[in-house]
């Protein structure tokens, strides 16, 4: 059995940053494994713009963005496969995966970064009524099919659902001819990023219909149209507020799920808010010497954070291949109220140098509250938001010195002020 | 004096800007904004708004068979309709390395296509 000091599996930004890292820090028997048939994952069907602002400090297409990590990788010899899935990995850090090039194969990893991103949530998760006629599509689909491979999927389309690639696919559809005839997101609130919402819909007049949702496809082999409803508090259509679109195509912008099967098979601890892995401060997995990194641990927004977070799994990786990572008391972080979740799950102060960075969600938005963080129940940090909304991750950079006093626990949660 | 508020569009840091404009309709200042982008695009957003554009083009003998391009500058909102035509008739033969020009001078607004990825000739 061929043994590898680090396999990553996932050749994305995720993976990409982590196995640069883990060469610049000294590992240089590794191995990238990808199922796809060239390196740079999702990156390569979001062709706009916008990528890189953080790490390169420039502004680019996501191809563009993958370009220079692919580069990287080359120029350090890094080894990887294309092709390659992998089907099966166990808590010996033994990995068995499948390539036409080489069949099935087996390997032994030092350390393991799995970077193996997430898939899109269908329209099954959420039970839509109708028949199933051709022309139902998630938005990422739809997405490869026109960036990569050159074919529309509609002339007439709705959207259900207003995460960023259903945004980004309603301005990319019309510039191709396309009518986009409306956005129904279920939410009050849009899920996508402020700026895909006017640069995307309000550039081009699009509708977005808050508080709405989908109540019937129509079409038997192919969709014909669709209708719409306004939603109550408890998400329930309101009867008589129907609209429908005459429509050829319907679209699901709702949601990304980790993609973490490998993960569960290897009994990983997994966090049920996530849906990826728990990690410590070193994103380090319940089982040692196993990282997580990028959208399989938690989803992003932004792939220049995917590949901060790549880098960082990836110098951790190093370390402990190296012998040089510590294994200490352990401090959790504890996601409180108005807060959905915090990554990492658990801190081990002996391992934080000079900061720890707490990243996490709020449940809905809010206007002028205050972020309270608390080290054992006792205030540490008071921070003022104007403005806090679940589309939006949030970031909290911590003194390695304050969490080394920590005894057991360390809490966000989301304060109302009074006006 | 007015103020007008926007989300600003460079990069997907999405800042909220808060700009203020005299009778005259003259930016006099920009808050709000996390870096210089941020005021730059304030004051073109309430003169002559602009946006980058990406599309793709046909290519053939590579991977796939269409290739990512982007403009080299924003272009103004209003000719974005126009250049996709432009795009519409090209095509081009791999191998092509990134930011070599697709389209010289687009349009006549001055501004090349550029492809946004290399892509390697595959047999």
């Amino acid at each position: 059995m061929k043994h590898f000091e680090l396999v990553v599996i996932g050749g994305g930004s995720a993976g990409l940053a982590a196995a640069v890292s883990a060469y610049d820090n000294g590992v240089s028997n590794i191995l990238i494994l990808e199922r796809d048939k060239e390196l740079g994952g999702i990156l390569q069907q979001c062709i706009h713009n916008g990528f890189g602002v953080h790490t390169f400090k420039e502004e680019l297409s996501g191809p563009g963005f993958a370009e220079r990590f692919i580069d990287l990788v080359n120029k350090k010899h890094i080894s990887y496969k294309l092709n390659a899935m992998v089907i099966h990995l166990n808590d010996d850090k033994i990995l068995e995966y499948v390539s036409p090039e080489e069949g099935y194969v087996v390997i032994q990893a030092g350390a393991i970064v799995l970077a193996m991103g997430c898939r899109e949530r269908t329209r099954g998760a959420i039970a839509v009524p109708g028949y199933r006629p051709s022309g139902v599509w998630s938005a990422g689909t739809a997405q490869r099919y026109l960036n990569m491979e050159g074919f529309m999927v509609g002339k007439k389309i709705f959207i259900l659902g207003s995460g960023d690639i259903g945004l980004i696919m309603a301005r990319r559809l019309t510039l191709e001819g396309a009518e986009v005839k409306g956005v129904a997101e279920i939410m009050p609130y849009s899920n996508g990023l402020p700026r895909n919402i006017k640069q995307c819909l309000e550039d081009f007049d699009i509708p977005l219909f808050l508080s709405h949702t989908i109540t019937k496809i129509d079409g038997l082999d192919r969709v014909s149209g669709v209708t719409i409803a306004q939603v109550d508090g408890s998400m329930q259509p309101i009867e008589g507020t129907e609209k429908t679109f005459d429509v050829d195509t319907v679209l699901f912008s709702i949601g990304l799920i980790p993609e973490n099967a490998l993960s569960e098979e290897a009994n990983i601890d997994m966090d049920p808010k996530t849906r990826g892995p728990k990690v410590d401060e070193s994103y380090q997995t319940s089982l040692r010497g196993v990282f997580a990194c990028g959208n399989v641990l938690h989803v992003h927004d932004l792939v220049d954070f995917v590949a901060e977070e790549g880098t960082k799994a990836g110098v951790a990786a190093a370390k402990y291949i190296n012998e040089k990572l510590k294994s200490g008391s352990i401090i959790n972080t504890i996601p409180k109220e108005g807060i959905g979740y915090i990554v990492p799950q658990r801190i081990q102060a002996i391992n934080c140098d000079k900061t720890v960075e707490l990243m996490f969600r709020v449940r809905k938005q809010y206007k002028n509250v205050e972020l309270v963080i608390k080290r054992d129940d006792e205030v540490l940090r008071v921070i003022k938001k104007k403005h806090l909304a679940p589309a939006e991750m949030e970031k909290v950079i911590l003194k390695a010195s304050d969490v080394a006093e920590c005894q057991h626990s360390l809490s966000i949660e989301v304060v109302e002020v009074a006006a | 004096m007015k103020k007008v508020e926007m989300i600003c569009i460079v990069c997907p840091m999405s800042c909220r800007l808060v700009i203020d404009v005299d009778d005259a309709g003259a930016v006099q200042s920009v808050a709000g904004n996390s870096c210089n982008r941020g005021d730059i695009y304030a004051r073109k957003e309430l003169t002559n708004p602009t946006r980058m554009l990406t599309s793709t083009v046909k290519i053939s003998g590579a991977i796939y068979d269409r290739l990512p391009v982007i403009t080299s500058s924003d272009i103004p909102k209003g000719m974005m309709f126009e250049v996709m035509k432009a795009l519409a008739n090209i095509e081009v033969v791999a191998p092509v390395k990134a930011n070599d020009i697709i389209i010289e001078n687009v349009c006549n607004l001055g501004i090349n296509i550029i492809a946004s990825r290399s892509m390697e000739q595959v047999h």
